[in-house]
């Protein structure tokens, strides 16, 4: 059975509103998408929604005590609670450099989690 | 004391502050000085861990630490100069800053011309006058976010959220992610004040209450916030008291807005437009006193990053052109107004000859939100110059309408532009 489903598509900062008319995870039809990526949003929000996770790990002996971090790619968006309570147990040594990977293949996701910036040591001098 | 000069300074290094500094330096100006409070560059990204910076200039999706890298690092090799944990008491009389720090002391700064790139602040509670009792507990989001993302302090364990703006939204989805609570986002408004994809990805995706047309009409709580009233509103935006409950949580965050930051421009006398809370501003982001320009945040509240950027780009490029040629012939200058479901625009005035030279860019926003085809159009005294279809107008996003050279002939002699935007 056909049903409609109302979707606002995330990629870009537009936030489209699109009339979709979906059978299971099937797309029959799309109305409203600015653009492409729209439809391919829909398609994808049926049959594996994913996100961009970022939150933040711990760092010792570094000018501040946590570095914030990303996955590399979209996660499973069923994923992400799970990715974050691992997180929360990684504690990195100060250097740390931007886009060191923080976990490897997070929970077999075949996506690593990276750092989105360098944190020096609390003993340098570093600007910025 | 101490005594500097420069060519062109810029105060704040945040992302206005970077991009008018390497855009300066990009068009000749010798040397560049950056003026930052605190003790690292980028401002509030350090702390905006999320993505979604740089779509528009970069073509990527970024974390806002990554959007600061890339523009530091721009500005470094543009041997643009920093100063940091310097704070700026005063702009005096031409272009000199006064200035302080706690290894230099007071110091003044002596600049051809100048960029505010100060950004703006949270809406704080004072200005809200929810009833009841001062516990602690109470944050602007962004303090919040501060606490969480840089210094590696939660601040509750149960939270409730006022206001929907980005930052209430992305801290909720934050919130969640960190193991805490949230019991809900209450908007007085009868639409959530920040951009759609963020209420997809950061409420609607994590389960978080939003309740719309509600509010909080009274902190409860004796040392800390023990539980807050909450009550749906009428179309007035007025509390029903028969809907009024209680909602049990500990720590309370405001996302109700965001105001330039012009103590340093009010107090040199820089004239403010009451409705931005922003330096008026011409074409080239330059304020009504020669020689200073504004740009980013300090002029009016952007949507995204990668529009602050740009505007500084094009303030701190006029700043080297001032520096280089020395003041323009002022030229006649007219007014640009807000006309039918405008609340505002910026520029709020404009030379005409200039458009000879190069387009420009008029950016405003709605009144009321139009959730249908609408037309955003320019008007000459009253003659239509431009007219852009939209699918839809929201007070939540800023609308820009460019005026192309071609048009210059036709507001040559026009007493006043006027931007209206209504259903098509």
């Amino acid at each position: 059975m056909a049903e409609r489903r109302e979707f606002i598509c995330i990629t870009c900062p537009v936030g489209c509103t699109l009339q979709a008319v979906v059978e299971g995870d099937e797309l029959i039809d799309v109305e409203g998408a600015g653009c492409r990526r729209g439809i391919e949003f829909v398609r994808e929000e049926l049959t594996d929604p994913r996100r961009t996770l970022t939150t933040t790990v711990q760092v010792e002996g570094g000018t501040l005590p946590l570095v914030p971090v990303r996955s590399e790619a979209p996660l499973p968006k069923e994923h992400l609670l799970e990715v974050a309570r691992a997180l929360r147990e990684v504690v990195l040594s100060a250097p740390v450099a931007q886009h060191q990977v923080v976990l490897e293949d997070a929970l077999g996701s075949g996506v690593d989690i990276i750092t989105s910036r360098g944190i020096p040591r609390e003993d340098s001098n570093t600007l910025g | 004391m101490r005594s500097l000069s420069c060519d062109v300074a810029v105060i704040g290094s945040g992302p206005a502050g970077l991009a008018a500094a390497y855009g300066a330096r990009e068009r000749g100006a010798e040397k560049v000085l950056v003026v930052e409070r605190g003790g690292e560059l980028g401002g509030i990204l350090p702390q905006c861990i999320h993505n979604g910076f740089g779509l528009e200039i970069f073509k990527e999706d970024l974390t806002g630490p990554e959007y600061a890298t890339r523009w530091m690092r721009r500005a470094c090799d543009a041997d643009v100069e920093f100063l940091t944990e310097t704070m700026v008491l005063e702009i005096g009389e031409s272009r000199t800053l006064v200035a302080t720090n706690e290894r230099q002391g007071l110091m003044c700064i002596r600049a051809e011309a100048l960029v505010l790139t100060m950004g703006c602040r949270e809406r704080p509670r004072g200005a809200l006058a929810i009833p009841g009792s001062r516990p602690a507990g109470i944050y602007t989001a962004g303090t919040a976010q501060r606490l969480i993302n840089i210094e590696g302090y939660m601040p509750g364990e149960r939270f409730v959220i006022l206001g929907s703006g980005d930052i209430g939204m992305i801290m909720a989805r934050h919130l969640v992610l960190e193991g805490a609570h949230v019991a809900g986002m209450f908007e007085i408004l009868p639409h959530v004040s920040g951009l759609r994809r963020n209420l997809v990805q950061c409420i609607l995706d994590f389960d978080i209450p939003l309740h719309l047309s509600a509010t909080v009409t009274e902190v409860r709580g004796r040392q800390r916030v023990e539980s807050l009233m909450v009550s749906e509103v009428d179309g007035e935006g007025c509390p029903l008291p028969e809907t009024e409950r209680e909602v049990p949580c500990d720590t309370l965050l405001l996302s109700v807005g965001l105001i330039p930051e012009n103590e340093l421009s009010r107090q040199a006398g820089i004239p403010i437009d009451p409705v931005t809370g922003g330096p008026y501003v011409d074409e080239d982001n330059a304020t009504r006193v020669p020689g200073i320009y504004a740009a980013g945040n300090v002029v009016h509240v952007y949507d995204l990053v990668d529009q602050v950027t740009r505007s500084a780009l094009r303030a701190g490029r006029r700043a080297a052109d001032h520096v280089r040629r020395g003041p323009e012939p002022a030229g006649r200058r007219i007014a640009v107004e807000a006309g039918e479901n405008v609340r505002h625009v910026v520029p709020q005035h404009v030379h005409p000859q200039a458009l000879e030279q190069h387009p420009f860019t008029l950016e405003f926003r709605v009144r009321a939100p139009l959730e249908c085809a609408v037309y955003a159009r320019v008007h000459a005294d009253g003659e239509t110059l431009v007219s852009r279809r939209l699918r839809y107008a929201r007070p939540s996003e800023m609308i820009a309408v460019t005026l192309k050279p071609d048009l210059a002939s036709r507001i040559a002699e026009a007493e006043t532009l006027k931007v209206a935007c209504a259903h098509a």
